[in-house]
């Protein structure tokens, strides 16, 4: 089955059903489901590309999520340039580590799945609904994490009945945690998440922002081999969304390679980056 | 048992098409119109949330008159088509042919085979890069379709509508002539009674064919009676939205104040007319209005 199957809008497109996209492929043609092709294959683990660090803060005003642009197979590096920092609607973006292909899947339906909601209902999800909505995603990955297929997302949003920025953070089995003030996920977290803690403040303007979330992915990159340094040769900067209460915005490169250089001139002779 | 009484085919089908054009001509009528820089829907609709005019896909927006449930089903269908068509192929890949092709064969078999026909009038539109690219197909009861050049007009009383369009509509009119044309063509359908639609009467949503993706876009507020009132400068909508979901409100002159290139008002014109910073009052302020979501900018 699959969709151009038939002529014309079979009973099962008109059936009275929820605004869910998900699970209208799911009845419709389940093969189109992220992954599924790979549910019925044997056991073992499958070497694919992995996508690395990603960074989540807030700011005054929004949210704003960076990642690094490498991809890894083992000790290969498979992409230089990879986009892990994606839009999902208009007012929230997501950012993906783990099991790349998998990833991309899942952060395309999702977004179908935002947009159907939309149309059918003719108003916006709420930004929980948002969140679990990727939750019931993860979920049903379960099985391919096992085969060390995870995909681990954050995902920012502007909140607008709150009117504030939020973040929410997800582990393998659907789990949805709301986050405060910043947060990472991927191979070198550990390393950005401790370069948040102390460069991150309450209330900074997106510019400074955007500077500890690249300095964060720069220590991540500098004992994380998995995740992508500043690439100043190639001019390959990290991706970086910005939600605000005007919708999400993606930093242009000439900003991106201001702040980079910045950096990375900062860290020049202080390797370390102590203070 | 009483034999079934025998009715030939030929009668069949006249009962039925009498039963759904009795329940069309019962509704109220539907516009869509292209114009300059895209494609117009407007629809005698008082209701805010029962929508008569939908968006389908990035470039195709979808109308319907008629019975409401019926309709209804079959833009959910649309979208479930649309949606399902764009993810497993590609997005460039959902056309507005598909979706006809797709509806006149559901209407069809519905019309012949299910016990009662559906008593809907639709109307699927793509915008084109161009007026000479649009697409505009109509759909009837029986699943019967054609492709209209430039404008249809459907549901309750369309005849004396469609003869009105046919003598007023041009191509290259901009968007707010064509939309007085739709309001008054929709209020005169009955020659002894006409009527005074005014915004709050109207459902009105357009595909801005100078957008890069989704292209349809409510209209409302302010924003709507500017391009209504034949004083006011406004001729087009803005090509960049407020920055909050809601009714696409903002008005052509406000954004000219900001950025003089983002408009298409006459420059001469703009400074003359007092109306944008007065009524400018909805959405910017008080309760969120979370609606009508087709208001995303630009990245």
């Amino acid at each position: 089955m699959s969709a151009d199957q038939g002529h014309g809008l079979s009973l099962e497109f008109r059936t009275p059903r929820g605004s869910s996209f998900t699970e209208f492929l799911a009845t419709r043609a389940p093969e189109l489901l992220p992954g599924a092709g790979l549910r019925a294959g044997g056991e073992g683990v499958v070497e694919a590309p992995h996508g690395t660090t990603i960074v989540a803060l807030s700011f005054a005003g929004g949210v704003l999520l960076a990642g690094d642009r490498r991809a890894t197979m083992g000790t290969f590096i498979a992409n230089r340039d990879m986009e892990k920092v994606f839009a999902a609607d208009d007012y929230s973006a997501v950012g993906i580590a783990g099991s790349a292909g998998m990833a991309i899947e899942i952060i395309k339906l999702f977004q179908v799945e935002l947009e159907h909601y939309e149309k059918i209902e003719g108003t916006l999800l709420s930004l929980e609904g948002k969140a679990n909505r990727l939750a019931a995603m993860i979920r049903g990955n379960l099985a391919n994490a096992m085969r060390g297929l995870s995909v681990l997302p954050v995902l920012v949003g502007y909140d607008l009945e709150d009117r504030r920025g939020r973040i929410f953070s997800y582990d393998v089995t659907g789990g949805c945690y709301e986050e405060q003030r910043h947060h990472s996920v991927g191979s070198g977290s550990l390393f950005a998440r401790g370069a948040l803690k102390k460069l991150w403040h309450d209330d900074m303007p997106e510019e400074q922002g955007l500077s500890v979330a690249i300095e964060a992915l720069f220590d991540a990159a500098d004992d994380d081999s998995a995740t992508g340094g500043p690439d100043l040769g190639r001019r390959i900067w990290p991706t970086c969304a910005v939600v605000t209460e005007a919708g999400v915005r993606f930093v242009d490169d000439e900003r991106l390679e201001e702040l980079t250089q910045a950096v990375v001139a900062g860290r020049r002779g202080n390797p370390g980056g102590a203070r | 048992m009483t034999m079934p009484m025998y009715v030939s085919p030929e009668q069949l089908m006249k009962d039925r098409a009498d039963f759904a054009r009795k329940g069309i001509a019962r509704g109220r009528s539907v516009v869509v119109a292209s114009y300059a820089t895209g494609i117009a829907f407007v629809a005698e609709n008082p209701s805010r949330t029962l929508h008569k005019v939908s968006e389908l896909y990035d470039r195709i927006g979808f109308a319907g008159a008629g019975k409401y449930n019926e309709f209804e089903n079959l833009r959910v269908a649309g979208i479930r088509y649309a949606d399902m068509r764009g993810y497993s192929y590609d997005r460039r890949d959902v056309t507005a042919r598909g979706l006809a092709n797709a509806y006149t064969q559901t209407l069809g078999t519905i019309f012949t085979q299910e016990s009662k026909p559906y008593e809907v009038e639709i109307a699927v539109a793509q915008v084109g890069s161009s007026q000479q690219t649009d697409q505009i197909y109509r759909l009837t009861y029986d699943g019967s379709v054609t492709e209209e050049r430039g404008f249809v007009a459907m549901g309750g009383v369309s005849e004396p509508i469609a003869t009105a369009l046919r003598e007023r509509w041009a191509p290259d009119l901009p968007l707010a002539e064509v939309l007085r044309v739709a309001v008054e063509v929709l209020a005169a359908r009955d020659e002894e009674d006409p009527r005074d639609l005014a915004a709050d009467d109207l459902e009105v949503a357009v595909l801005d064919r100078r957008r890069p993706r989704r292209t349809f876009r409510r209209l409302g507020g302010p924003l709507l009676d500017a391009l209504l009132d034949e004083a006011s400068a406004t001729q087009d909508v803005p090509t960049q939205d407020d920055p909050r979901p809601g009714l696409h409100d903002t008005l052509t002159q406000d954004l000219a104040a900001v950025d003089p290139d983002a408009t298409d008002a006459p420059a001469d014109t703009r400074a003359g007319d007092t109306t944008a910073d007065d009524t400018k009052a909805d959405g910017s302020d008080g309760e969120q209005d979370t609606t009508n979501p087709q208001t995303q900018r630009e990245d």
